[in-house]
């Protein structure tokens, strides 16, 4: 790890390459992208929540001018495999069509393709469907009871899958404890929803062979599935990755959108346009996140110091699971949170209902974990009277315990808890907040302060596949960087991810300036396809900066290595005795003595004659690396090392309540965020204010709601509510840097900041509020107005 | 499908015209016929203000607003809010500095509502920023930064003012 004190552009204001693009108009988005000849296509959706398909007829739309194919789901499977799953379910088939049977309402049946969009949704309406309506089910506890309807009917359960852990001395610890808190929270049904709905561009090019895809992708493995799913090898389909994605936050995957595109691009010999309306993105893509119960007993000493902890987890995973239960084996790595407790017990469970089925979202599964864990220690604070922010001072894992290895098995590299947590506390002037907030209940609010610590675990690796299926073996999750110098001596990075807003053009400038101490501004960043670049994961798991880090620093070491041994050659004197200075090879004894940048590009490019042996000709590297810390499976014991990085932020919330209406207003944000070393400040600021803003929207206003027969209640933005400038206040950051032991600079993960407390912290502040006038905690998200008046008036009906 | 209609607008400082189905939204003529895709849709039904563009300056959401009702009228979409190549306008710049976004898609429509608001209210202050700007929906910022920008665009504002005063 280099000392940051010597950091030249790493950790300093810099501009963020990538806005002039879009402040113009110019960014672009698979929107924007139409070859000639794009036709496009329309969805007919299944209206009924299970319902067996009897016939669908298509004639009306085929006889619709402008309208040149009617698919379905039948004709569709027989030419395509089903879409991946990360489990083993032999009978649950993930398809883009329905066939024989739809199994949530706004799934898709059939696609009809016109040559423009408005043609194709017309047609669409065409499409005559008879259904057979089946038994629904939607409550996941009742999916889990004997005798209830099943989802997948050859599966025979509603379970996908079961998972128990048990780490350390479950029984003593719990027997030593002087009590347990118990406490069920709900975290309900949402999603990341972001402003550009899912899209993707298909053309197929018979004379080459070649499938030419472009998607508003942020998806691991997102070309080989594609190509696996279409039957063809995977070196015939091109991904490109310079779409600019506009939002995604982990949904993006979009691989039933990319084979229905491809399989019709192919069959029509044209290229294929799906661009999803905002009903069929919110209802149709299969895009919904985590919806959770958790069951937590948290045991704790008469001091209040924790002893054991317990987490049952039912998550609703929708019709179809692809890679959503996954998300259940992730929060492993944080099981405890940022607290020192010796023993935990973990049971998973992964439950299909019929709803839109469920998808990686923001934080992989932390954020409900988070809450629920967050939750229990407020309760165990109100068991015992004891100061919120107390408790979690007493209990924080100490900064001189890192590594600090947790009862699952996952170290956490390093941190610094009760620092960040003075931070946010000083910040907020803490005194002056309980004024404040004396002040909003003088006034007839209810008010109170919600404090939330939780942990940010950063730098994706794929573990958490063996985790819940050990015959999933995978224990890599490279991610690549290559490496160009030109014969003038400029310098490009070439990279093949593609980005949703994380600003990774600046990201990989800045870091390979620092490696090679050249300006950033001078290196040009490129997006390779994927089938001209290198491995790549794609931008999950708060993963780039860490493992693309690792990357950067190791094609700048080759580079840099390459540069050394051409300079010594050329100055006389032994490798060892030369230092790489800013481009320039420079004789350690003798300053004066150096080959400049220029003139090592031109011997490596144009003079073999002073080219030392076995030095290859170019400037050209590549390097993939593996994630921090990979490389183990589970152990038989359940123990596992699951992300290398722990990021760590405090949320300070000041929360008011119209007591008449529960209608609830966040009159203060303050938190303090530690990422290790920061790359870029205002782009992490960015990243904590929005993922903030996110979870005040998971935490009072978002939900997908279904009514008793599976119809979605929320099918647009007028009842979806994302939050706006009216709901989210100015939030204010103070940041912290506990540098990584094992990353090239000591940053950590960013891109799940403020998602990872602050629904914790709004429900905390919430709660907080409602307990100074004796209500009971609401213990379910979103805390809609109905749920908070109906807690304050249960309250007062019990008391009159 | 049903009528088509012949119409011409000005957009950007531009004489445009084109043929168009009764139905298209002014967002579908910018970006299909047009070919200006700086204008994004988010919602298609007015929500999410994405798509918004300045109608005779005023902001409007194009996706809920028929090309045809805009025969006639003055468009400026946000590829007009600076000259190609040329500077910025204060407002870009300071969205710019700020780092007022993250994936960019909403950004059309903030810089435009931003743009609008300054026009006629040179000194917002928070409420009104907040006001102007609470019809456009951004799911990466959290606002904090959107915020800043409009702030620092107003008081350059103000800045160049206080010259011209002196002068
Ligand atoms: S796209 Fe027009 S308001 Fe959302
Ligand atoms: S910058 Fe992504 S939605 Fe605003």
């Amino acid at each position: 790890m280099t000392e940051r004190a010597a950091l030249r552009w790493v950790s300093r204001p810099g501009a963020v390459r990538e806005d002039r693009r879009f402040v113009t108009g110019h960014g672009r988005y698979v929107a924007d992208i139409t070859p000639p000849g794009t036709l496009h296509v329309g969805l007919v959706t299944s209206p009924h929540a299970h319902a067996r398909i009897t016939g669908i007829d298509a004639e009306a739309a085929l006889a619709l001018d402008g309208v040149v194919a009617v698919l379905t789901g039948e004709e569709l499977a027989k030419e395509t495999d089903p879409l991946r799953q990360y489990l083993d379910l032999p009978d649950v088939h993930w398809r883009p069509l329905a066939v024989d049977v739809a199994r949530y309402a706004g799934e898709w049946v059939a696609a009809v393709v016109a040559t423009s969009r408005a043609v194709a949704e017309d047609g669409a309406e065409l499409v005559s469907v008879d259904y057979d309506p089946l038994p629904v089910v939607l409550d996941p506890e009742a999916a889990l009871r004997p005798g209830a309807p099943t989802v997948h009917t050859g599966h025979g359960t509603n379970v996908l899958a079961h998972r128990e852990f048990s780490w350390g001395d479950v029984a003593g610890d719990v027997a030593r404890a002087d009590g347990t808190t118990q406490v069920r929270v709900r975290w309900n049904r949402n999603s990341t929803v972001p402003i550009e709905t899912f899209g993707v561009v298909a053309d197929w090019d018979e004379h080459r062979q070649l499938l030419d895809v472009w998607a508003s992708i942020q998806m691991p493995q997102f070309p080989d599935q594609l190509a696996s799913a279409l039957r063809i090898p995977g070196n015939q389909v091109r991904v490109h990755f310079d779409v600019d994605v506009g939002g995604s936050y982990g949904v993006k995957r979009g691989i039933k959108h990319g084979v229905l595109a491809g399989y019709l691009a192919r069959q029509l010999h044209a290229p294929v346009k799906l661009i999803e309306d905002r009903a069929e993105n919110m209802h149709g893509g299969d895009f919904h996140g985590p919806d959770r119960i958790f069951d937590i007993a948290l045991s704790y000493t008469a001091d209040g110091v924790f002893t054991s902890i317990r987490i049952d987890v039912v998550d609703d995973e929708g019709a179809y699971p692809g890679r959503s239960p996954l998300q259940l084996a992730k929060p492993i790595g944080a099981i405890v949170g940022p607290y020192r407790v010796p023993s935990a017990v973990y049971h998973a469970t992964a439950v299909t209902t019929n709803k839109t089925g469920q998808v990686a979202v923001r934080g992989f599964g932390q954020a409900p974990t988070n809450y629920a864990i967050e939750s229990a220690v407020d309760a165990v604070a109100r068991e015992l009277g004891m100061d919120r922010f107390e408790i979690r001072r007493r209990n924080f894992v100490a900064p001189d315990e890192f590594p600090y290895r947790i009862p699952s098995g996952t170290e956490y590299d390093s941190g610094d808890y009760p620092a960040v947590l003075d931070k946010a506390v000083t910040l907020a002037d803490l005194p002056a907040l309980e004024r404040r907030r004396d002040e909003l209940r003088g006034a007839g609010k209810l008010a109170g302060i919600g404090v939330a610590t939780c942990l940010e675990p950063g730098g994706g690796n794929a573990i958490f596949e063996n985790i819940m299926n050990p015959a999933n073996d995978k224990t890599t999750f490279p991610e690549a960087c290559r490496l160009r110098v030109d014969g003038s001596g400029a310098v490009v990075a070439v990279v093949s991810i593609s980005s949703a807003g994380q600003s990774h053009d600046t990201m990989v400038a800045t870091l390979l300036g620092e490696e090679l101490g050249r300006d950033p501004a001078t290196v040009t960043v490129l997006r390779a396809d994927s089938l001209s670049g290198m491995p790549s994961q794609s931008p999950v798991g708060s993963r780039m900066t860490i493992v693309l880090g690792e990357a950067i620093r190791a094609a700048a070491t080759d580079l840099k290595d390459r540069l050394l041994r051409v300079g010594a050659h050329n100055l006389g004197v032994p490798v060892a005795d030369v230092d790489y200075v800013d481009g320039d090879v420079v004789v350690r004894a003798d300053s004066e003595r150096r080959l400049r940048w220029g003139e090592i590009v031109a011997i490596a490019h144009r003079k073999q004659h002073l080219m030392p042996d076995g030095v290859e000709p170019g400037l050209e590297v590549v390097h993939v690396a593996h994630t921090p810390r990979s490389g183990g499976l589970t152990a038989p014991d359940g123990t596992v090392q699951l992300y290398p990085c722990f990021s760590f932020e405090t949320h300070l919330v000041l929360a008011s309540i119209d007591p008449d209406t529960g209608v609830v207003d966040l009159d203060r944000y303050y938190l303090a965020h530690d990422c290790g070393t920061v790359v870029n400040p205002e782009v992490v600021r960015g990243m904590v204010y929005g993922g903030t803003a996110h979870g005040i929207g998971v935490a009072l206003y978002e939900q997908f709601a279904y009514d008793d027969a599976g119809q979605p209640l929320t099918q647009s933005f007028m009842d979806y509510l994302l939050p706006s400038t009216h709901e989210i206040p100015d939030i204010a950051d103070d940041e912290h840097c506990t540098p990584s032991p094992f990353t090239t600079f000591g940053q950590k993960g960013a891109g799940e900041a403020g998602y990872m407390g602050a629904p914790a912290a709004v429900a905390s502040a919430v709660n907080d509020a409602l307990a100074a006038s004796g209500v009971a905690p609401v213990m379910s998200l979103p805390m809609k107005p109905s749920d908070v008046w109906a807690a304050i008036n249960r309250t007062t009906e019990g008391n009159s | 499908m049903g009528t088509r209609h012949r119409v011409q607008l000005t957009v950007n400082g531009e004489r445009r015209s084109g043929d168009t189905a009764g139905r298209t939204s002014l967002a579908d003529f910018l970006r299909d016929t047009l070919g200006l895709t700086g204008t994004h849709l988010g919602c298609e039904h007015g929500v999410c203000g994405a798509c918004t563009v300045l109608l005779d300056g005023s902001p409007v959401r194009s996706c809920i607003l028929l090309a045809a009702q805009a025969d006639g009228h003055d468009v400026r979409t946000i590829e007009g809010v600076s000259p190609p190549g040329g500077p910025l306008s204060p407002v870009q710049e300071a969205f710019c500095e700020t780092h007022a976004m993250q994936c960019g898609f909403c950004t059309s429509g903030m810089v435009l509502a931003s743009e609008a608001l300054l026009a006629t209210t040179p000194h917002p202050d928070d409420a009104e920023i907040d006001e102007a700007l609470g019809g456009n929906i951004c799911r990466c910022t959290g606002y904090v930064q959107i915020r800043e920008a409009v702030r620092v665009a107003a008081a350059r504002t103000a800045d160049d003012e206080r010259v011209v005063v002196r002068d």
